[in-house]
């Protein structure tokens, strides 16, 4: 056993020295391996930590949330729906929501409005989103005025700023009383814009919405999950545009160190011969490349991870935000909770560090299995 | 202590090209001797080298080693037989550029396992006795030739083996270094180590360090 490990340490010296010997070729690979891992490793974490983000996020909102249409369209609830829905087994909670667009020609974006159900915002004051607080540059006890699209001007007080922890769904959020945002939208009385029902088995969640189905023909269920799933494809598009964007260059990368790890210079495949020709056996020459390969490959993806991990969640990801992380007009500012997915790390490791261990060993393994006596013909 | 019966070597075999370097070696070397091989280029000295050091394979016909047949042998034993039967010093050196004189003279002991101290010590003891101990830390390439040399030799002796092996060692040597490297194969031969040589340098093949020389030509022995 001392003898193996002892053996396994001169290899590693021997491979370090070689490392050293061809310092510009290894340090170049090195570089363009690591920016390979960063740039893969970066959108990864990003989008998986966007996801957990929404996911985390949306745990909060209702099971299912109903809808209205006509003609194929979204449409408000009338009066009397709530009634008709009447008792559901295992519904906790009815609840009719007043939520709508607003656009702001001051900073050119749209606003998400709002009358929570609970009496949370007194008349004639607002609690707007952390996105919409900066944008106009708002605080606590500040005024604010919006034109409604009947060209009515309204004002109100701010009375607070959500919490920047919810920033990625709430970021262009105002909150109204329910009088202000009817009188400001003109909203008809008794009218909602849809219904959120709090379902507490979450097995009993598409059965709810099966019997909703059947009791409202004209209405539409959306189930929280769905919308998680929607969420994770919409990140998931995004990641997967980013890639293909950054495809030719990830392609050219990698050529580029396949390229570098696979050839064998002349004076490799002379160093070969002499090491085979004083005895040292194919498998040592094979270990000791295995070595050389692993040594770069998995310091690349190490420093690539590490510094992808940094750029993402200590620096949030300032490379890759605009694209990844979406919206209209008004930009959510969030510190992304660190989250790293194994399975994530695991992938990324088989397909970054396998390929460069294979381009390393089959040019190896064919110089190494060749005649010791070439070292004596050179 | 090494036998060649009826030896034969070819190259490209079944090839247009096909040649064959050797054809027919029957030989005894003496353990303990110093045996030179002598003839003109391409008359498969080396290639008879190759075939004594266990670098290569005959074609056809056998070889013993201390009465063993290891002419069967697959790669894997060779190589076990090579690297501690066996020191080579070859012709241009072969020294790994880029590493220190020392580094070099412990690359075959690598695979062995041995302790890195042992092998530290053992090296450098080796480098103090070819007078190479002030070098030991510079790169080879910055070494002269007969520098050079003194490290291959050192490389080939830090196994310890029975046998040394040298192709046409004072080729590119000048008068001088080639009478220094028969002093030190001459001292070696003393310690008891067969030495077998290739060489068409009569200040070689003539040294009274030889004790054998062995003539050949066209892939065969032929009498002087």
């Amino acid at each position: 056993m001392n003898a193996w490990i002892e053996k396994q340490r001169h290899l590693i010296d021997f491979t370090l020295a070689s490392l050293a010997r061809r310092r510009t070729k290894n340090f170049g690979l090195l570089l363009v391996y690591t920016l390979l891992v960063f740039v893969l490793a970066s959108v990864a974490l990003y989008t998986h930590a966007l996801r957990q983000e929404a996911a985390q996020v949306l745990k909060q909102s209702p099971e299912i949330i109903l809808q209205r249409m006509v003609a194929g369209r979204h449409d408000l609830i009338p009066p009397g729906y709530i009634e008709k829905i009447g008792r559901i087994r295992g519904v906790q909670a009815i609840e009719g929501r007043l939520w709508g667009y607003y656009y702001d020609p001051v900073v050119k974006a749209n606003y998400t409005f709002m009358a929570p159900a609970a009496e949370a915002v007194r008349p004639g004051t607002l609690t707007v989103g952390p996105a919409v607080a900066r944008s106009r540059g708002l605080a606590p006890g500040n005024t604010i005025s919006f034109r409604a699209y009947s060209g009515k001007l309204f004002s109100f007080t701010v009375a607070g700023v959500l919490p920047h922890s919810s920033e990625l769904v709430s970021a262009d959020l105002v909150l109204m009383s329910e009088a202000d945002f009817r009188a400001f939208f003109a909203y008809p009385a008794g009218h909602h814009t849809d219904i959120a029902l709090s379902v507490a088995n979450p097995l009993e969640v598409r059965n709810v919405a099966a019997k909703l189905a059947a009791v409202l023909p004209d209405s539409r269920p959306i189930l929280r999950e769905e919308v998680l799933r929607t969420y994770a494809s919409v990140f998931d598009w995004r990641e997967g545009i980013v890639l293909a964007l950054l495809s030719a260059a990830i392609f050219a990368f990698a050529i580029l160190a396949w390229e570098k790890a696979s050839g064998l210079s002349a004076e490799e495949k002379r160093e070969i011969g002499i090491l085979k020709a004083i005895g040292w056996e194919t498998g040592d020459i094979i270990k000791m490349k295995l070595w050389e390969g692993g040594l770069i490959s998995f310091t690349a993806f190490l420093v690539g991870f590490i510094a992808a991990y940094v750029q993402v969640f200590r620096f949030g990801a300032p490379l890759f935000e605009p694209v990844l992380k979406g919206w209209s007009v008004l930009y959510p500012r969030f510190e992304l909770v660190p989250a790293i997915d194994s399975l994530q790390v695991a992938t990324l490791f088989f397909f970054t560090v396998f390929p460069y261990m294979a381009a390393v060993l089959v040019p190896i393994w064919r110089a190494a299995i060749t005649d010791p006596d070439a070292a004596m013909r050179s | 202590m090494i036998e060649l019966t009826q030896i034969r070597k070819a190259f490209n075999q079944g090839q247009p090209n096909e040649f064959w370097a050797l054809n027919g070696i029957d030989l005894a070397i003496e353990a303990k001797k110093v045996t030179a091989f002598r003839g003109p280029s391409g008359s498969g000295k080396t290639t008879l080298l190759t075939i004594v050091g266990c670098l290569a394979r005959p074609t056809s016909g056998r070889v013993k080693l201390a009465g063993d047949d290891i002419s069967g042998l697959p790669e894997r034993f060779l190589t076990d037989i090579r690297r501690s039967t066996f020191g080579f010093v070859f012709q241009q050196f072969n020294l790994i550029k880029g590493l220190s004189a020392l580094d070099n003279v412990m690359l075959p002991a690598f695979p062995t396992g041995r302790p890195h101290r042992e092998l530290r010590e053992r090296s450098e003891s080796l480098l103090d006795r070819l007078k190479l101990a002030h070098r030991r830390e510079a790169r080879v390439e910055w070494l002269s030739g007969g520098e050079q040399q003194r490290v291959a030799i050192a490389r080939a002796l830090v196994n310890d083996p029975k046998v040394l092996i040298a192709d046409e060692p004072t080729a590119n040597l000048d008068t001088a270094l080639s009478r220094e490297f028969m002093g030190i194969l001459e001292s070696l031969n003393a310690e008891g180590r067969t030495v077998i040589l290739s060489s068409h340098d009569p200040l070689v093949v003539e040294s009274a360090a030889v004790d054998c020389v062995v003539s050949m030509r066209d892939g065969q022995l032929t009498r002087d």
